[in-house]
């Protein structure tokens, strides 16, 4: 593997003096980074891989004469190996564009890096809504969802529903924080009150002593700000706690497809969530679907992988329009300057701040009965309109916006 | 700090409950690791995958064969520990007479390729395994709500510590094992089947891991990476005790469930790092651990 990368690498090196002049040399690589082992290797890993693959099919590009090549590797959550990592691929083996990067701590280390090297880096996986805010950048583009946007769609729709106390069960790091920070706003403004949280380490297996917390509590709400295996384990163990039965509510702020299928219906059923996209919502999620299942062995993907597709497809558009991926925040401007398009999320933009927008869905989980069979979860609640369902750009306090 | 004050005596209460009760998970893989290296001097990095295993096995008996919960508590540690019969005989066997380095390279090495294949076939994010309906539910203690499914874990795990230090230090057979660590040649010579022994303990080993899997299937995700999760921990646990004491594996095992679980209380954010800043200090000052000899 490594070796046959290095070759390419070489070749490439080799080609690029005359690439000016040669009218066949147009060639670009995407690097998929993310958890390819880990608690988050479901949602995206491999199957962010695959996304990418089938989204360089789809572009038609191959057919004019592009060599597109995709790359992926595993960063194991870890941002200094996703810095070492994205620097071998941005400057010695000529990658343009990262994708996926799966952890919100990972991709904020990466946007700064993206932005020293010129370079692009298209967040599907990771979801801290300070890639856009403080922290946004001319070289990053933030696509599936985002803290602000959760908190706003499912944290708005339980107080409205009489969710009024809140007790946040947060993973402790980039993303959980942002998470509770975006949802507690939430909770406030809509007039309902924050009792307490609690701070849980990444890949914590057992959550019982933090849900004994909770339920002292008395909060209505128990606010899950964490993902992947934290949030299936936390479910799980709260039913066995009897938290539900004892009158209190579960509100998981990031709940993936892949997370209730490992939960299971009996458990995971009437659960509210958002997500920007679900397999079975129209002919062109099922159309994708079917394919990604094909290489997937019968897996759903969820929305970060169909993310992956999605700006993918957008970014190979911007590439084809400017004729060349060289320089990347050229490329991130023509992808801000065109509408996008395609068949996972719709019709949406990208905003100067670098989010993407596009509307979100208010989904709640089947109960078993209602199911007709594996992967068939959800059933839409609402749609939120994009206009609606992201955080207003002048609120960020993204300097790209003030400044223009 | 603060929060010691916020906390009332119940709550507290609560929360040692639930330390014991990881504890038994604790103390159950660390016994299997202790019984394991104190008799066959292998440090052994597979059990995190065995008890995976264990967890794994039980999932499948369900959904393959529809062999439920109580079948699965007995048939998995027999299948996953007949497997690590087959291991020991095939590959751990020959290893006995080199560095204990050579043992954990090729434990851990079949660790991380046991982990791979079944991440390659199921997945990370877990896969459900319901709770057998005679423990679904839970009484309320006053102090806190307790899960019945947790207090059998407790007393599954009490049971089978006991029940396995019993074996070990207090029958004939478990006399005829010691003896063949003491000086194998010697019990060889009293007519005893030396290597069959070894086997069979290594078999027994595993099977510990694999119940301690089967246990924690309805609480814990059933995932490839939860054995990696947990045996670097254990491994704390058996050093804290002691390698190879059985006693020492118990008392940590249970005493640092404990330990964590008042860290989840009052310091959340280190209830992941205490175990190991404790084993730096027990290995500073008593190299050997709590209840270890030094040799």
């Amino acid at each position: 593997m490594k070796t046959r990368r290095l070759l390419a690498a070489a070749a490439a090196l080799a080609l690029l003096p005359m690439s000016a002049e040669a009218q066949t040399a147009k060639t670009l690589k995407i690097g998929v980074l993310n958890d390819q082992s880990g608690l988050y290797a479901d949602m995206g890993g491999v199957g962010s891989v695959a996304a990418a693959r089938l989204a360089v099919q789809d572009s038609g590009l191959l057919e004019k004469g592009w060599k597109i090549e995709v790359l992926g590797a595993d960063h194991q959550n870890k941002p200094d190996i996703a810095s070492n990592i994205a620097r071998r691929w941005f400057d010695v083996e000529g990658v343009d564009v990262v994708t996926d990067v799966t952890n919100s701590a990972v991709a904020l280390a990466l946007s700064s890096l993206a932005r020293d090297k010129n370079k692009v880096e298209l967040v599907s996986g990771a979801a801290t809504s300070e890639l856009t805010g403080k922290q946004c950048s001319t070289n990053t583009i933030h696509w599936t969802h985002d803290t602000w946007a959760l908190a706003n769609g499912t944290g708005k729709a339980i107080v409205q529903t009489g969710g009024d106390t809140w007790y946040f069960m947060t993973a402790d790091y980039a993303f959980g924080h942002a998470l509770e920070r975006d949802t507690e706003a939430v909770v406030k403004a809509s007039g309902g009150k924050v009792l307490g949280k609690v701070l849980t380490p990444l890949n914590t297996p057992d959550f019982s002593s933090f849900l004994l917390q909770a339920q002292s509590s008395g909060a209505k709400i128990v606010g899950l700000a964490n993902s992947g295996v934290d949030t299936s384990n936390s479910i799980k163990q709260a039913a066995e706690f009897g938290i539900v039965e004892g009158g209190q509510k579960l509100a998981g702020l990031l709940v993936y497809l892949t997370d209730v299928h490992s939960i299971g219906l009996p458990i995971a059923q009437g659960l509210l969530l958002e997500a920007a996209f679900y397999w079975d919502l129209n002919e062109g999620t099922r159309a994708f679907s079917d394919r990604f299942s094909k290489e997937m062995r019968g897996r759903r993907p969820t929305m970060v992988q169909a993310g992956v597709y999605g700006s993918v497809i957008h970014y190979l558009k911007a590439v084809e329009a400017l004729g060349d991926s060289k320089d990347g925040r050229a490329v991130v401007e023509k992808m801000k300057a065109t509408p996008t398009d395609d068949i996972v999320m719709g019709k949406g933009q990208v905003r100067a701040d670098g989010r993407k927008i596009h509307d979100m869905h208010l989904f709640e989980v089947k109960s078993p009965d209602e199911s007709k069979g594996e992967w068939d979860y959800y059933k839409l609640r609402q749609t939120i309109p994009a206009a609606e369902a992201f955080r207003p750009m002048d609120q960020g306090g993204c300097p790209l916006v003030t400044t223009n | 700090m603060i929060p010691f004050l916020d906390i009332s005596t119940q709550a507290l209460f609560g929360q040692l409950l639930l330390g014991l009760i990881n504890g038994s998970f604790y103390a159950m893989l660390s016994l299997g690791l202790a019984v394991i290296f104190g008799l066959l001097n292998i440090i052994n990095f597979t059990h995190g995958a065995q008890y995976m295993l264990g967890a794994f096995a039980a999932w499948m008996l369900l959904n393959y064969l529809g062999i439920g919960y109580w079948w699965a508590l007995l048939l998995a540690p027999l299948i996953v520990g007949a497997t690590g019969v087959v291991l020991e005989r095939l590959l751990i066997s020959r290893l006995y007479k080199l560095d204990h380095i050579y043992g954990l390279l090729l434990t851990f090495g079949l660790a991380l390729i046991i982990q791979g294949l079944l991440r390659n076939q199921y997945g990370v994010s877990g896969m459900p395994y319901a709770m057998p309906k005679e423990l679904m539910g839970g009484r309320n203690l006053g102090f806190m709500f307790l899960p019945n499914y947790r207090a059998w874990v407790i007393v599954a795990s009490v049971i089978v510590c006991f029940g396995t230090w019993f074996l070990i230090e207090r029958t004939r057979l478990g006399a005829y094992l010691r003896a063949a660590t003491e000086n194998a040649a010697l019990t060889q010579a009293f007519g005893i089947n030396v290597p069959l022994l070894v086997t069979l303990t290594y078999g027994f080993g595993v099977g510990l891991a694999a119940l301690a899997g089967v246990l924690a299937a309805p609480i814990y995700s059933v995932n490839p990476n939860m054995g990696a999760d947990i045996i670097i921990v254990v491994f704390a646990v058996v050093v804290i005790g002691g390698m190879g004491s059985i006693l020492g594996a118990i008392v940590s095992g249970f005493s640092l469930g404990l330990i964590e679980g008042l860290t989840k209380v009052f310091y959340p954010e280190a209830s992941t790092t205490v175990i190991f800043v404790i084993m730096a200090i027990v290995l500073l000052v008593k190299p050997a651990g709590l209840f270890g000899r030094t040799a």
